[in-house]
């Protein structure tokens, strides 16, 4: 039986190291896997989040060789195996205990972000029309998993710690998914630009090629909501013509 | 008593899936307080993994289809062994749940006139699912939570209850351990909503995650609430198996909706031998008819491919048995087959599937587009559950509800896909209704702190230093054993080994042991599902042995027919006074006429 070294991050509140563990692999295993396997036989204790297993709940990110993964969509062939592969906890966010971390932050920021607020019924039986082409965008940034690799990955939270500051890349998707809702008549801009400080962000695009659900996070949300802080708050002409103009 | 926090709410809800938050969601409406306890982070429950859709005879999509069809079809594809008046409330209040979810910012796939659209799925007659590609579930999760967070409603993430409080005969709250520092928590409540999902994970072979222990069933199956229907467990037609790692994960209906097809190592389009005759004059009798259908042609009638769950999921054992099965032990399912039809396969195969698409390219090198996937039987949903009361949601117990999987009633012996989606709106609705209402007309309760210490002792047992098994262990070899004696195809001799086994696996488990300390420890927490493990796993054995049939999701080797007069009852299992498992069965009240006459009509 083929088998294959690993080293999990074993701790608490940020005190601890690696071990290294050896299992037993066979063919399509993902490193969601082998850790289970781990936990199951060797080290009941170990504390790790996962649900779907297929990449649709967004639980057991960490990070895999030092990059940012989902746990169960990263094949163990698709990684060097002469040497031990490395799992760890995100770093954006406090450890809790092994490869759990703590990411109430996030749920406490997307609170503070005004909801949904649609426009009045189209039809009398009280339901909407939109069309197809004008959800497509709003669908793409609805895909998300709330992973929060996103955020694990952003200079501003992981590497400045500026949680107090910024939203970062999950919730100007957020953002991004409500403004361009074509039923929402609430207007987050403002909101965006003092409190959520989108200027913060640089577009090195990080968030973007780490999404496991391929959100273009940073040309398609980011950067349109960037564009629109500009145009109502640092330019004076389109301010102008704005005012000729439906929202 | 060792030390705890207390909680105090009007109604507290147990579970944070679809059910649980729109509970949740209308207890708070209602203006009572609300604690919604999640086992998980919020937003993860198993709900997000649903794919195809939710059904709702909104019409969208072919005008000839209302909640009557809708009734009906949910009828017949329960074996009419359901609770018909939930059946009735669930057509007739879909609709308006499907819009509310629009109303909060949920965005479906739209009809070329901008409505909401509707796919195909088994045993609906029309187009019925609204849906969002095949991640309808996490589009349904992620609306109730983005609203819900601005309710009011207190919720306690990664908190796992061990325990139904009682006042007297009534609920009176629950005890439960927050995971990250390991402390218990007393939530005092007059009212209890359940919505824990199913109990997927008591088989080896399943689509269901960590959480799915059933922990709701054995909660109110130890208060002396009432389960029924335990012996229908369905077991999906289309789980992968290849590779052996993902062997299990869900392979959504809708690939078959979308025009999908089912087919033998010999080539051979199998599901067009067996057709049953309930469905007869519904389903298509040759390959183009089938495929018109799938493309919203009106006059055809649905592909066998689209026949329910139980029929298309034996129909695939048959062919594995018989030596016609894939490589890897499964069949074949299609998709990539329709660049014959349509030059836009491609790219259409990517928007309506796009899940799929990318769990197959990840998981097994497998691109969908253009080859053929394998797959097989995998347990996915649990039909049986806590007997309420079909328009309030009340269990046995006074102040105790139950919601979505875990309560029983709507899908008799066999569940159709797109119908737990509306199940957990339209019941998790009125069970949050009906317990804020309760809460409201109910005086307060108390805690019983003598229950509170020995409950809380119960569940620090794992720690003692006696105690020496591995509880993963444990529950592995569980798993093998229903998969083996209570799995897709039964017996009497090996059920009754099962029991008998799972009396050994109960002293086992009073021997599981949890190293380590209590602060965030899945060991710990695997020890405790256990006993909701084996309570389930003995409710579904006993049940399963005492209908001596086949019907729906029920199959039995040593009874293969369907008898018209085991049509009239359900099984129903309580704890005896002596701690025993009593099984009984319990008479259909017999069908409303007019109901009655609806099924008539639809043929």
């Amino acid at each position: 039986m083929k088998t294959a070294r690993f080293k999990l991050w074993r701790g608490e509140r940020g005190e601890g190291d690696f071990v290294e563990y050896e299992t037993k692999i066979t063919e399509g295993m993902v490193v969601l896997d082998a850790v289970l396997q781990i936990q199951a036989e060797q080290a009941n204790d170990l504390a790790c989040r996962w649900n779907c297993k297929a990449g649709k709940c967004g639980s057991c990110s960490a990070e895999v060789n030092g990059m940012p993964k989902l746990m169960c969509m990263t094949r163990l062939n698709s990684l060097p195996m002469d040497k031990p592969v490395t799992v760890e906890p995100m770093r954006a966010f406090p450890s809790i205990r092994d490869l759990a971390t703590d990411v109430s932050w996030n749920y406490g920021v997307k609170e503070k972000i005004r909801p949904f607020a649609p426009r009045e019924p189209d039809a009398e039986d009280g339901t909407w029309r939109m069309s197809q082409k004008d959800v497509d965008r709003v669908q793409e940034f609805r895909k998300c998993i709330e992973c929060f690799l996103c955020q694990d990955v952003c200079h501003v939270l992981r590497d400045h710690h500026m949680h107090e500051d910024f939203i970062g890349p999950r919730f100007l998707v957020y953002a991004a998914a409500l403004e361009m809702h074509p039923l929402d008549t609430d207007d987050r801009l403002k909101d965006l630009k003092d409190d959520s400080n989108i200027g913060l962000c640089n577009i090195t695009k990080c968030c973007t090629k780490v999404c496991p659900e391929h959100i273009t996070i940073t040309d398609n949300a980011i950067i349109p909501l960037k564009e629109r802080v500009v145009d109502e708050f640092y330019d004076p002409v389109k301010k102008f013509l704005k005012l000729f103009r439906r929202k | 008593m060792p030390e705890h926090d207390s909680f105090e709410h009007d109604v507290i809800v147990i579970g944070a899936g679809g059910a649980g938050l729109r509970a949740a969601i209308e207890a708070s409406a209602q203006g009572v307080s609300v604690g919604l306890i999640c086992k998980s982070l919020l937003g993860k429950a198993h709900t997000v993994m649903a794919e195809g859709g939710m059904a709702a005879a909104i019409a969208n999509v072919d005008e000839r289809d209302n909640w009557k069809v809708h009734f009906s079809d949910t009828m017949r594809g329960g074996q009419y062994v359901n609770n018909w008046k939930m059946a009735e409330l669930h057509a007739k209040e879909a609709p308006d749940r499907v819009r509310e979810l629009e109303a909060w910012g949920a965005v479906f796939d739209r009809t070329p006139d901008g409505k909401i659209l509707q796919r195909n799925f088994g045993g609906h007659k029309y187009p019925r699912l609204a849906h969002v590609g095949d991640r309808t579930g996490l589009e349904m999760i992620r609306t109730l939570q983005d609203h819900g967070i601005h309710q009011g409603i207190e919720v306690h993430m990664e908190v796992t209850v061990v325990a139904l409080l009682k006042d007297g005969d009534r609920v009176a709250g629950a005890l439960a351990y927050e995971r990250e520092k390991g402390r218990f928590r007393v939530f005092k409540a007059k009212a209890v909503v359940l919505a824990t999902g199913g109990v997927g994970r008591a088989f080896k072979i399943s689509s269901n995650s960590w959480e799915y222990t059933g922990d709701g069933h054995s909660l109110a199956y130890h208060a002396g609430a009432e389960l029924q229907d335990m012996e229908f467990v369905q077991f999906h037609p289309t789980g992968m198996v290849f590779p052996p790692s993902v062997r299990g994960i869900l392979v959504t209906e809708g690939v078959r909706g979308e025009g999908g097809i089912l087919k033998n190592n010999r080539g051979e389009r199998f599901m067009f031998d067996d057709i049953p005759d309930l469905y007869k004059d519904q389903t298509a009798d040759n390959p183009e008819e089938g495929w018109r259908y799938t493309q919203g042609d009106k006059s055809a009638r649905r592909p066998p491919e689209l026949l329910t769950r139980d029929h298309v999921a034996r129909c695939i054992v048959r062919e594995i048995r018989e030596g016609r099965g894939s490589p890897n032990g499964g069949v074949f399912l299609d998709i990539a087959w329709i660049k014959e039809k349509r030059g836009d396969a491609e790219a259409h195969i990517k928007k309506k599937l796009p899940s799929m698409y990318h769990q197959f390219k990840q998981l097994a090198d497998i691109d969908i587009t253009k080859e053929p996937m394998e797959v097989g039987p995998t347990t996915h949903y649990m039909m049986g559950g806590i007997r309420v009361d079909a328009e309030t949601q009340m269990s046995t117990i006074p102040g105790l509800f139950a919601a979505g999987e875990c309560a029983v009633g709507l899908h008799g012996a066999n569940r159709l896909g797109g119908n737990s989606l509306s199940d957990l709106l339209v019941f998790g609705k009125r069970a949050g209704e009906f317990a804020a209402k309760f809460a409201a007309e109910n005086g307060g309760v108390t805690i019983d702190n003598a229950q509170v210490d020995d409950e809380t002792k119960k569940a620090l047992a794992p720690f003692e230093a006696s105690r020496t098994e591995n509880p993963y262990e444990i529950q592995a070899d569980l798993q093998e054993m229903m998969q083996d004696k209570v799995g897709i195809v039964r017996k009497e001799e090996e059920m009754l080994e099962a029991v008998a086994e799972i009396g050994e696996l109960w002293k086992r488990t009073a021997n599981a042991k949890a190293p380590g300390n209590v602060e965030y420890n899945p060991g710990w927490h695997t020890a405790l599902d256990l006993e909701n493990l084996l309570t389930v796993s003995e409710a579904i054995a006993r049940s399963a042995i005492e209908r001596r049939e086949s019907r729906g999701a029920q199959f039995r080797e040593d009874y293969p027919e369907k008898k018209p007069e085991l049509a009239k009852f359900n099984v129903v299992v309580k704890k005896a006074e002596d701690g025993s498992m009593e099984v009984s069965r319990a008479t259909i009240p017999e069908i409303a006429p007019e109901l009655s006459e609806i099924i008539k009509e639809m043929g």
